[in-house]
Formats: structure tokens, C-alpha cells, sequence
């Protein structure tokens, strides 16, 4: 076979590159996209996040599977609906060597709303903030505007920064919507580049950050959960997937995120190891449900994407073990829901099956027989192989008559012309941050509301009154079993009526040297500190 | 001279004033930069609220406006990603493409002119055929491709070239270089041949035939029949008469350079300021997007501008006044 | 080669039977021209002689993706001599399709671009003074603006589309034009027989076209050369860079461009046939161009 030519001699390239790595304290990751600023208050980014997350931490954390554990939290109790009460853990050190207490954590809140030219700010969180007040140096109570279940998995979100460093007060004391005072002079973003403002209780230090090039941490020696592994990380962002492949193959750096699906099979033969995971990220197909939807032709004006009948056809057709198997080489599982089971408010429903003679029946049913035209839209850089499952969808929805046009262009103007309702149906992905069903339903499913702030980011406009309450009284409720049970309901809701159409789960894959391990996060995250030499 | 230069910066002024407007009301036109940088996440109040820190709520002109209110103050912007000042990330990208576009300019005039100079002295040699065969094969090769071709032989097969990034810098006259340390310098290896190509066999094109012209003049030929060595002619003539159409493509190619670093940079992780463009096209931010091109522009125009001056020393029969803009 | 005209200064023929002659003297030329016509003939005959219609999704089956070289479809039972990429596209289909795409778009820019560039040039050329400085101070100042980055942000902010991209093609490309027909055209206005001409009360487009024009052509077919083979390259790199034609109907450039996720992967037919279309293309085109070049320029006729 031809790819065993390419491969033998790659094997010489892989030894120089392990003489090169003689240094095993070090540690050199390429990253896919860069961080935009080490302020971990300012861009709410995933890039941002997974690089934060090294040097700020939160008074909770999510494991690789997404379940809250304690962070700088020792523990939390809800004390009513609307309040709670957060024990902080003691004997935690700063970079600069202060110690970690509930002012940090109230000016760290404070400073949110301060934050200027914030292009996606984390007041979201704060916002929910009525009343914050520390019992003593450890103890913490906070009261929430409303009932909010998801608040300790929120707080992951709130990094923790030195009031110290940032030159606060003596006494922080908290109002809302940025009215604290003794703050001081508030440092803004470009501050962070500097390591004596970046000084947060994580288990790695701000070395340096060129910008376009790399970001490197050193070990914190008095990190409160034991030496880290690592005397020094450096990441790198290289953005296109070939060179990154190239980097990793080539022994530049030790690990990857996202190495293309296609080069899996060639990474693994060089001798590097691969893991991967099922992520919370769905990519879904979304049907616009208004009577004046663009991008429709052959139907005398009339949707007939209002029909949930067309809806359940436009499933029927779609064979998405072949999309799994064919475009995603594996890397992806055929979804029936919005979150993979067994996360929080999953009901196990089955997937679609791939039946086209019944799709076309249900065409007839709802009266087109001989199908419409429809104009897919899709971005081609934000997803995994993202076109190529759209224009894979669109051969699909053409076998049983809807001749389908595939509209794609860059998240950015996608994101754009999704929300202007510039299309009829458009594939996208929803990665639920909070590992909790409530998210999708939330924003994608639930009508579109501004007063509410439900449905952002529902272009379709799919409104189920009914699914609608359900949902925001699961929202309310503190009981998790309940929760649980109140979520499938609205879930299954929405799947019976196809207003919405879930294809697959992404899969995220990680690529290494053979002598590293890394537990697969289902969020998506490379965290450096979760990187450990392999036993 | 003077009326020339006042006359050649008010038409550059008037470019980048045209560019400018041309930008801010085509990205306005593109998308909602918000739309792509909010956490889908949040709500449609928060989303208001950011597009008010932004300023992106005020009608265009406004943002112009301010825009340019601001810009004849020496500010061009925040940029709505990184919330600095956009000049500012761009003057930490720029060093790193200057270094790429030089070096690639050295490589391409060092090897090309020799190369060129050589075929047009033997234009029906083998040599002088396997020279203008390669430069036609150079001058084809789409550039993105050639790059990728080259990561696959020198650095994944045999392994002697990093694969992309910059490497180690060291500070040189107060700027971030990377050709004075062996690691930088093996990182700029490959994307400065990549980016090379093209312009090496542009140049032996144009070597060669200014040489080919040069050698059929009457006094070149009564040179060589006066019996002066082959060198020595080469050497005086050729070289002297080329040299004007050479400065002139040097120049003029630089700035080509630097804007067609966009895709080797792309290509080879260079950090840059072709590949900041690219990322900041995507995201919408337009600040830097705006920038970048003022900034380009006034790049080109002084490159320009010397080239004249260059040319007016070379060759003493032209007067920059004569020439036109 | 000069020699022969050299050799024999007293056959007298007509300046295009000469150019003819002359080029046919350089047998890569002769090449170069061969395999640019054998393309083109291909390109145009694509929906005829294609195994498959790469264009229309029904014709598409993703079990039958990145199928390498040789293989036979799951369904039809068709034979892909070239591979599949990962829409399960017949790559020989894609390429012959691909290449029409290219060599429209370059050609329709070509057209239009010279069209534009040959009226504002002679125009120029021939009512001079504040006219002719006005135009040539905008043609200097666009062609000091490197093609790519111009392409890029236009592209950029009109979005995807055959049509869009023949725009941007134009734009960047007509200023080429207009400054070589100016400049051909304003040594020929100087001579004696156009003065005659406006004597006699010609009209003056009847001057400019019918005079000036024809003495414009030899440098034009040269720039032209260098153009389309420039601006099938640009397309290319257009689309690379994530802006140019649609994804449902690639160009030779976005072929390659999707197959350049898959170079590093073993699956080089994706990226290398295309690739392999495209460089013989462009070197076809510019060995037709670089031995006109040398055949029309009378500076090398002595």
C-alpha cells in the first residue's frame, strides 16, 4: 500500500526527534487556536480557558467527565434555594507566597464587571450575584438573584486572582454590577502579560507570553495539591492542522490537540499514542420555522419545514453511521439526543434510523412528493470536518428529493447570517459548557425570548410553549433527581416533534508521544497540568 | 524633487483614506464581530451590552467617525479580540515578517541574479535551459502547495527541519530576531525558500533577459571583440545595465513579500503579521484588520519611494521630477 | 531562437506568418502549446468524456470516500482510476470539472479585464495630458498593491462565488493591461501617420482603435500570458486561503486545497493529481508565454 512508503522513513525522523528530547522535565504542547489574553476575566474562550486553567484556579472544578469536585472549595452547602455557603480550602499559596482567603475570592468576583472591551464577558455568571459576604477568612456566603442548581458548576468558570497582586484594599467589600469598593486600581487585560499581575494559586507559574509564538509555565513549587509533574510547559499555537501534525511527527513538541482524523492512522504507525473521547459537543441540523424562511424553492412560498412530518423525513434520510464512519473515520458517534448518555438530564432515546423509502413517504404524506429545494448553510472552520459532513447531508437529503445547495463559508460570517435568519436549515454544534441538559434546551430549543434570555441561539425559532415551562421550572428546581427527570421529559419533547435534528458527537482526539498519558476531557479542553508521563 | 515627494505622499494618503472607508464599511457589511466571539451561552441582554462596550451600537458613520478622530490622534483602534491597542500587536508581529521577507529577498536575489545572468550569457546551453525550465517550474508552483511539499520531504521524511514555528530570538539592534540563534535560524530555513521561489525565478527571468539584450549591444560585442575576458564584460557591462531594473523589481517585489507572506506564514505557523490578517479576517476584527492595511500601505509607498530615489542615483539621466507618481 | 532570420534576411513574410515560424522553432514552446490545447480541449469536453458529474450531490456516495487510485465504487460498480476524495468525488471527474472552472474563471477575468484595460489605456495614450496623468496615477498606484493582499480582502467581503471571484480577478488585473497598452500606444501616436490621420478629420475612435490598437497587440498577448497563468495560480491560492469558488463546485485550487488536509494522511491523490493539473497547466501556459516573448519582442530581432 502506498501510505506504507510514506510512513517507513518517517520512523527515522521520529529517533532524531527523541535524541532532541533529553530534557524530560519539559513539556511542549501545540495547541490549535492561541489564547487572546492571560487575563482569565476577560474573553470567555476556550483557548483561554484550557491555558487559565494552569495558572488561576476556581473554588470548584469539573473532572474529565464534566462532574463538579471540590476546587479551592473544600466543600459547599445550599444553606435555602438562594443561598449558599462555600468552605475555603486552607494552606493555599499564591505565586507571590500570600496566602489564598475569601477576600481574594470576592475582589477576584468584583473585578468581573470592570473588565474593559470585553468581548464575551463572564459577568453572565456574576451577574446572578446578589450578596457575597465572608463569615471569616475561610468562610464563604453567597446569595443568588434567583434558584440556580447549576451554581457550583458555574463557579469553575470564576477564576481566582490575587487581590494582593492586583493591588486591592484592605477590606473588598461586594456590591452588584461593579459597585464593590476598596478595589484599587483595577489592572485591565494587557496587564496580564506581566508576571507579577498573572499571579494566581495553580500549579504552574506565567513565565513568559509571546504572543504568536508561545506561552511557557514553570512549576510552582508550593502548589497545595502536591509537586506538579512538569518543571516547565510551553504551548504553542500552531493553527493549521497539517503543520501541527508536522510539529508532533517531527518531535518540535510532545503533544497535540485535534490532530486531523485523517492522520490518525499514520500518528499511530509512527509509533505515537492517541487518545480520544466522547465530547458534549452535538452537531445538529436546525429547520427555520417561520412562514417567510429564505433559501426555499418548488413549494408555491409555503415552509414545509413547519411540517414536523418533512422534519422526521429530513432524520429519516440522513445515514449517519456512514457520515461516522466515512467522513468522521470513526471519530464520531451517531447521536439521538443533545448530550451523549449518561450526562445530566439524558434519556437514552435511540438514534433515527437511515431510512430513506420512509422518509420519502413522509415526504408525499405532508404533500412533496417530489421533494423542494432547500439552501444549507454551515461554516467550514468551526467544526470537526464541518463541510464535509454538510455537503455529505446535503447528497443524503438529495436521494429522497430535496435538492439541497450547501451555503458554506467561515464561522464568522456564518455566525452572522445564522442569526440575521439568513437560512432555511443550518448545521451547527452546541458544546454544553455545564454538562447538563439544560444548556442545549436552553439555548437551542427554547423560543426565542429577550426578556427571558432563552433561545439565543434558537435561528430555527422552534417554540414549544409546553416544553418552554417545563424547562424553566426544571431550571428553579434544587433537587437533582427531579431535575434529572423533568429535563428528559422536556428533551423528549422537543426530539418527538424534530425540532431539532441531532446528527453526532464529536469525538476529541489528542495525539502523543508514546512515553505521555491524558485523560480525554469531554469537554474539549487540553489542560497541561492533566498531561503525566506514562507508567 | 520636493514638489515631487508632496505630490507622491498626498496621492498615498488619499490610498490609505480610500482603503479605510472601503474596510470599516466592508467588515461592517461581513458580520456582527460579537456573534463570533460571545459565549453562545449568553443571553441577548449580554449580548447588547457587549456590542455597547465595543461601540459596535452606534451607526457606522458614527464609528468612523470616532474611528478617524481617534487615528489623527496616532490611535488606531482596540482591538475588540485581544483589547489593546491594535497598532500595538501589530508592531510585535512585524518584526518576525520583515526578517521572513528579507531573508527571503536576500536568498532570492544572492541565488537569482547569478542564475539569471548566466542564462542569458548561454541561452541555448543545457545549463542555460535547465536554468530557465526550473524558473518556469518556480514561477508555477502554487506556493501553498510547494510549502506543504517541502514540510513533507525536509522536515516529516527526513526529518532535518523543524516543521514550522520561529524558534529561538534573540534581541538584535532592539528587535526579536531569530537567524543569530541555530534553532531560529534552522525555523526560518524552510518558509524563507518557500516564500523565495517565486521571486528567484522572477528575477532570473529578469536577469536573463536584460542580460540577453545587454550582450547583443554594440558596444558589449565590440568589448568582447577588443578581446577583454568574458568575466571582465560580465562584471562591467551586464551587471551595471541591469542593475536599475533589478532595484526596481527588489523593491517593488518586497512589498509583494510581505503581503504574500499571508500564505507562508499560514503554512509554516509563522508568527507574523500575514497570519495576524488572516486570524483577525476571521474573527472580524476589524481595528486590527484596518490597521494592518494602513500600515501595509505606508510599507509599499515608502518602499516605493526609495526604489525612485535609488533609481535617480543609479542612472543620473532621470530626473524624479520627470517621473510620474 | 534570432539566428535563422539572421541567416536568411530576404524572404519576405507577413509579421504574423513570421511570429508563427518562429515559435514553432522552440520545440518546448511547441509542447507548451500542445498541452495547453489538449487542456483546454479537456476542460471544455468535461461533461462529455467525465465518468461522473462531480457537481451533482446525487452522483455522490460517501461510502465511497478517499477510495485511492484504481478502486472500484461500493455502489455503481465504476471504476475511479484517479481515487475519490472524502465526498466520494471521482478525482479524474473532479479534475476535468475542476480544470473548467479554473480556466474560466481565469479566462472571463482575462476577457474583461483586458477589455477595461485596453479602453482606459488607449484612451489615455491618446488624449494625453491631465486624462492620461489621472489614469496612469491610479493604475501605479493599484499595481503598487500586491495582487493577493487586494484579492484577499475583496474576496473577504463579498464571500464565496465563481462570480465573485472573476470580480476580484478583474479588479486586480485590469491595471496590467492599461499600462501596457499606454505605453505602446503612446510611442505609436507620436509617429507621423496618426497626425495624417487627424487630419483627415477621422473619427477618434476610429483613430484609437482602428491605429492605435493593432500596434498595441504583441505586448498584450505577452502580458496576457503572464497573467492567466498568474491568475489561474491566484484563484488557487484564494481558495486555500478559505475565500473563492464554492465547495460544491471546485476549482482545480479548491481540489487541492481540500486535499491538503489529506497530504500528510497517505491519501496524497487527493491533493497531488490536482496539484500535478494545475503546475502542468501553468507551465504550459508560460512556456507558450516566455517564447512569445522572445518572438515578439523586436528589441531581440537583430
Amino acid at each position: 500500500m502506498t501510505v506504507k512508503t510514506l510512513t517507513l522513513p518517517l520512523a527515522a525522523g521520529c529517533l532524531v526527534a527523541s535524541l532532541a528530547q533529553a530534557h524530560a522535565q519539559e513539556l511542549s504542547i501545540g495547541l490549535k487556536s492561541e489564547a487572546t489574553s492571560m487575563d482569565p476575566h476577560f474573553h470567555q474562550l476556550s483557548t483561554n480557558i484550557q491555558v487559565g486553567k494552569n495558572i488561576f484556579e476556581a473554588l470548584t472544578t469539573q473532572d474529565a467527565v464534566q462532574k463538579v469536585t471540590p476546587g479551592l472549595a473544600e466543600s459547599w452547602e445550599a444553606v435555602d434555594d438562594t443561598t449558599w455557603r462555600f468552605k475555603l480550602r486552607k494552606g493555599v499559596k499564591f505565586h507571590d507566597g500570600s496566602d489564598f482567603t475569601a477576600r481574594d475570592v470576592i475582589y477576584s468576583f468584583c473585578r468581573v464587571p470592570l473588565v474593559q472591551n470585553s468581548p464575551s464577558a463572564y459577568t453572565i455568571f456574576t451577574g446572578g450575584i446578589a450578596e457575597m459576604t465572608a463569615e471569616d477568612d475561610h468562610t464563604l456566603i453567597i446569595k443568588t438573584k434567583d434558584t440556580n442548581p447549576l451554581w457550583p458548576t458555574e463557579l469553575w468558570s470564576l477564576a481566582i486572582i490575587s487581590a494582593n497582586a492586583l493591588g486591592a484594599e484592605e477590606d473588598v467589600v461586594f456590591a452588584p454590577d461593579g459597585e464593590c469598593t476598596g478595589m484599587g486600581e483595577v489592572p485591565q487585560a494587557p496587564a496580564f502579560n506581566s508576571p507579577d499581575i498573572a499571579v494566581g494559586t495553580g500549579p504552574y507559574k506565567l513565565e513568559s507570553y509571546t504572543r504568536g509564538s508561545e506561552l511557557t509555565v514553570t512549576r510552582f513549587e508550593d502548589y497545595w495539591g502536591g509537586t506538579p509533574e512538569w518543571e516547565r510547559v510551553v504551548m504553542r499555537p500552531i493553527t493549521s492542522d497539517g503543520p501541527r501534525v508536522a510539529a508532533l511527527l517531527a518531535g518540535d513538541v510532545d503533544l497535540i490537540e485535534s490532530p486531523p482524523i485523517q492522520d490518525l492512522p499514520r500518528i499511530e504507525e509512527a509509533g505515537f499514542s492517541v487518545v480520544d473521547a466522547l465530547s458534549n459537543r452535538i452537531i445538529y441540523l436546525h429547520m427555520q420555522q417561520l412562514d417567510d424562511a429564505p433559501g426555499i424553492g418548488g413549494t408555491d412560498g409555503k415552509n414545509p419545514l413547519q411540517d414536523a412530518r418533512v422534519r422526521e423525513a429530513i432524520s429519516l434520510s440522513i445515514n449517519r453511521e456512514a457520515i461516522a464512519e466515512r467522513i468522521m473515520g470513526g471519530y464520531a458517534q451517531p447521536a439521538g439526543e443533545l448530550l451523549p448518555p449518561p450526562m445530566f438530564g439524558t434519556s437514552g432515546r435511540e438514534v433515527d434510523p437511515y431510512d430513506p423509502e420512509r422518509a420519502k413517504e413522509l415526504l408525499a404524506e405532508a404533500g412533496y412528493p417530489d421533494g423542494f429545494t432547500l439552501n444549507l448553510g454551515t461554516p467550514n472552520d468551526r467544526y470537526i470536518n464541518d463541510e464535509q459532513i454538510a455537503q455529505a447531508v446535503a447528497q443524503m437529503m438529495a436521494r429522497i428529493g430535496i435538492q439541497t445547495t450547501v451555503d458554506a463559508t467561515t464561522a464568522s460570517q456564518f455566525f452572522s447570517r445564522r442569526n440575521a435568519l439568513e437560512f432555511p436549515i443550518y448545521m451547527a454544534g452546541w458544546g454544553a459548557s455545564s454538562g447538563d441538559m439544560s444548556s442545549p434546551l436552553k439555548s437551542l430549543v427554547a423560543t426565542y425570548d429577550e426578556t427571558t434570555g432563552t433561545g439565543t441561539t434558537n435561528a430555527g425559532r422552534y417554540s414549544n410553549p409546553e416544553m418552554d415551562a417545563l424547562l424553566a421550572e426544571a431550571m428553579s428546581t434544587i433537587d437533582d433527581a427531579k431535575r434529572d427527570e423533568m429535563l428528559q421529559q422536556a428533551e423528549t419533547m422537543v426530539l418527538d416533534d424534530y425540532g431539532i435534528i441531532p446528527l453526532h458527537y464529536e469525538q476529541t482526539v489528542w495525539a502523543m508521544k508514546s512515553d505521555l498519558s491524558y485523560e480525554p476531557r469531554v469537554d474539549q479542553y487540553t489542560m497541561a497540568r492533566e498531561v503525566k508521563k506514562a507508567e | 524633487m520636493l514638489v515631487y515627494l508632496v505630490r507622491r505622499l498626498g496621492q498615498s494618503l488619499l490610498a490609505i483614506v480610500a482603503m479605510a472607508v472601503l474596510v470599516f464599511a466592508g467588515v461592517y457589511a461581513i458580520g456582527n464581530p460579537v456573534d463570533v466571539l460571545i459565549n453562545p451561552e449568553a443571553t441577548q441582554a449580554e449580548i447588547a451590552a457587549t456590542m455597547q462596550r465595543l461601540g459596535l451600537d452606534r451607526p457606522l458613520y458614527e464609528q468612523f467617525g470616532i474611528f478617524v478622530m481617534n487615528a489623527l490622534q496616532g490611535d488606531l483602534g482596540t482591538s475588540f479580540v485581544y483589547g489593546r491597542p491594535a497598532l500595538a500587536i501589530i508592531m510585535e508581529r512585524l518584526p518576525a515578517t520583515m526578517e521572513l521577507a528579507l531573508v527571503a529577498l536576500f536568498l532570492s536575489v544572492a541565488i537569482g541574479i547569478p542564475l539569471g545572468v548566466w542564462a542569458g550569457l548561454r541561452p541555448d546551453s543545457i545549463a542555460g535551459r535547465t536554468i530557465m525550465g526550473g524558473s518556469i517550474l518556480g514561477f508555477s508552483l502554487p506556493n501553498f502547495w510547494q510549502g506543504m511539499l517541502l514540510i513533507l520531504v525536509f522536515a516529516v521524511l527526513l526529518g532535518w527541519l523543524p516543521a514550522g514555528g520561529r524558534g529561538e530570538t534573540t534581541e538584535f539592534l532592539g528587535l526579536q530576531v531569530s537567524f543569530l540563534t541555530w534553532d531560529g535560524l534552522t525555523h526560518l530555513i524552510l518558509p524563507a525558500i518557500n516564500l523565495a521561489l517565486f521571486k528567484m525565478s522572477l528575477i532570473i527571468r529578469l536577469a536573463r533577459a536584460n542580460t540577453r539584450e545587454v550582450s547583443l549591444q554594440d558596444y558589449v560585442k565590440f568589448a568582447r571583440a577588443k578581446g577583454l575576458s568574458g568575466r571582465r564584460v560580465v562584471m562591467v557591462h551586464i551587471l551595471k545595465n541591469i542593475m536599475i531594473p533589478v532595484v526596481t523589481i527588489i523593491g517593488l517585489e518586497l512589498g509583494s513579500m510581505v503581503a504574500f507572506a499571508i500564505v507562508t506564514e499560514t503554512v509554516f505557523a509563522w508568527p507574523g503579521m500575514g497570519k495576524l490578517l488572516i486570524d483577525s479576517i476571521n474573527l472580524l476584527d476589524r481595528p486590527v484588520i484596518v490597521a494592518y492595511l494602513m500600515l501595509t500601505v505606508l510599507i509599499i509607498v515608502s518602499i516605493n519611494l526609495l526604489v525612485d530615489v535609488i533609481y535617480s542615483l543609479l542612472d543620473p539621466r532621470i530626473r524624479l521630477s520627470e517621473m510620474k507618481g | 531562437m534570432s539566428q535563422t532570420t539572421a541567416n536568411a534576411p530576404v524572404r519576405v513574410d507577413s509579421p504574423a506568418r513570421r511570429i508563427l515560424r518562429q515559435f514553432m522553432e522552440d520545440p518546448v514552446a511547441v509542447i507548451g502549446l500542445i498541452l495547453f490545447v489538449a487542456i483546454a480541449a479537456l476542460a471544455i469536453a468535461a461533461p462529455w468524456i467525465a465518468p461522473q458529474n462531480p457537481y451533482d450531490l446525487t452522483q455522490l456516495d460517501i461510502m465511497d470516500s478517499a477510495l485511492p487510485p484504481g478502486e472500484v465504487s461500493f455502489g455503481s460498480g465504476q471504476t475511479y482510476w484517479l481515487g475519490t476524495d472524502r465526498q466520494g468525488r471521482d478525482m479524474l471527474s473532479g479534475i476535468l470539472y475542476g480544470l473548467r472552472i479554473s480556466l474560466l474563471v481565469a479566462s472571463v477575468s482575462l476577457g474583461l479585464a483586458i477589455t477595461i484595460g485596453t479602453i482606459v489605456g488607449v484612451t489615455a495614450a491618446y488624449f494625453g495630458g491631465r486624462l492620461d496623468s489621472f489614469i496612469m496615477r491610479i493604475v501605479d498606484l493599484q499595481l503598487s498593491f500586491p495582487a493577493i493582499l487586494i484579492a484577499l480582502i475583496l474576496l473577504a467581503l463579498l464571500g464565496r462565488g465563481v462570480d465573485k471571484v472573476i470580480l476580484a480577478l478583474v479588479i486586480v488585473q485590469w491595471a496590467y493591461y492599461a499600462r501596457t497598452v499606454r505605453s505602446s500606444a503612446i510611442v505609436e501616436r507620436r509617429k507621423d501617420y496618426i497626425d495624417a490621420a487627424r487630419c483627415l478629420a477621422l473619427s477618434d475612435r476610429r483613430i484609437m482603435f482602428r491605429h492605435l490598437l493593432p500596434n498595441c497587440v504583441p505586448p498584450l498577448i505577452v502580458v496576457a500570458t503572464v497573467q492567466i497563468a498568474q491568475a489561474i495560480a491566484l484563484e488557487a491560492t484564494l481558495s486555500f486561503l478559505g475565500v473563492g469558488v464554492p465547495i460544491t463546485e471546485p476549482s482545480l485550487g479548491l481540489l487541492i486545497a481540500n486535499g491538503y488536509d489529506y497530504l500528510l494522511s497517505g491519501s496524497y491523490w487527493i491533493s497531488l493529481f490536482p496539484g500535478i493539473a494545475l503546475v502542468v497547466t501553468i507551465v504550459a501556459i508560460n512556456l507558450v508565454g516566455d517564447r512569445l516573448r522572445d518572438v515578439l519582442n523586436p528589441r531581440l530581432q537583430k
